[in-house]
């Protein structure tokens, strides 16, 4: 038992990229399965020293429900931001914004931190671990506080569901 | 030898996310060059990777379903790979404008090393 979860210690994610290497090949044989299981128990293996800590997934209905509020937000996001580029540049408010982080999982963080940078609009620059802050800059700020409570209602209580 | 008929109306579809696809790759562009400093243009190409490139892939994975007969899958994980990279590199590098201080337009808001923060 020991001896597995020293060559497997991910079981779940090596499982997951055997069936990637299949999609990525878009073929099933033989060959490729076993292909699949070889790069499935070396990746894990090899690169387990870089992230110490497991990465859990939620429930699978909360995270639809992230997913889709989150390209939702990429399509509006993506209306808004098209009409700034077009518009006039000088009226633009760039700001920084400084956000505080309730969440504890680092995982979770990592999750907000690429959705904040994937909605087009704003970018988080720098995570302070020992804060708990997110500084995230904004392309047009107009208020800092209803900024703040969009992303708190919109994605980090969401994640705080799925990561409980 | 001519390729397998499509119907006009999934033509009519396809065309219509290829267009999109590249409009919005375009926009990204146009905002590369406009927007004033190193901090706004960064919003620029997020754009651009997710719904431009989003739009392609999904007129791509339309047409080759249909002309291989089969959910061509390699599309969905061309966009995965994409939306778990393309925020990791826009992390880095405005983490290293950050760290050099690059310089910011004059009417940015909370500039971090101005010392209005904390």
């Amino acid at each position: 038992m020991k001896h597995l979860a020293y060559w497997l210690p991910r079981p779940l994610f090596s499982l997951f990229l055997a069936v990637l290497w299949l999609f990525l090949m878009n073929t099933v044989s033989i060959a490729h399965i076993l292909l699949g299981l070889v790069l499935g128990v070396a990746i894990p293996f090899i690169t387990q020293g870089f992230w110490p800590e497991q990465a859990r997934a939620g429930h699978p209905l909360l995270v639809l429900r992230y997913v889709r509020a989150f390209l939702w937000d990429l399509l509006c996001s993506n209306l808004v931001v098209a009409r700034r580029i077009l518009g006039r540049t000088r009226h633009l408010q760039p700001g920084f914004v400084l956000y505080p982080v309730e969440l504890d999982d680092e995982f979770a963080i990592t999750v907000l931190a690429s959705t904040i940078s994937l909605t087009p609009g704003t970018v988080s620059t720098h995570y302070d671990a020992a804060q708990h802050t997110l500084l995230i800059h904004v392309l047009h700020l107009e208020d800092e506080e209803v900024l703040i409570q969009q992303i708190k209602t919109r994605y980090e209580r969401p994640l705080q569901e799925m990561f409980q | 030898m001519t390729t397998t008929e499509i119907p006009f109306l999934l033509e009519l579809v396809i065309a219509f996310f290829l267009l999109i696809g590249a409009l919005v790759a375009l926009l990204g562009s146009i905002g590369l060059a406009r927007l004033p400093d190193f901090y706004t243009r960064l919003h620029a190409p997020t754009k651009a990777s997710t719904l431009g490139v989003g739009c392609t892939l999904l007129g791509s994975l339309l047409y080759f379903s249909f002309i291989n007969e089969g959910i061509s899958v390699q599309e969905g994980l061309i966009t995965l790979f994409l939306f778990v990279t393309a925020p990791v590199s826009a992390h880095m590098m405005a983490k290293a404008a950050l760290h050099r201080r690059v310089r910011c337009v004059r009417r940015t808001r909370n500039v971090p090393w101005e010392g209005d923060e904390s």
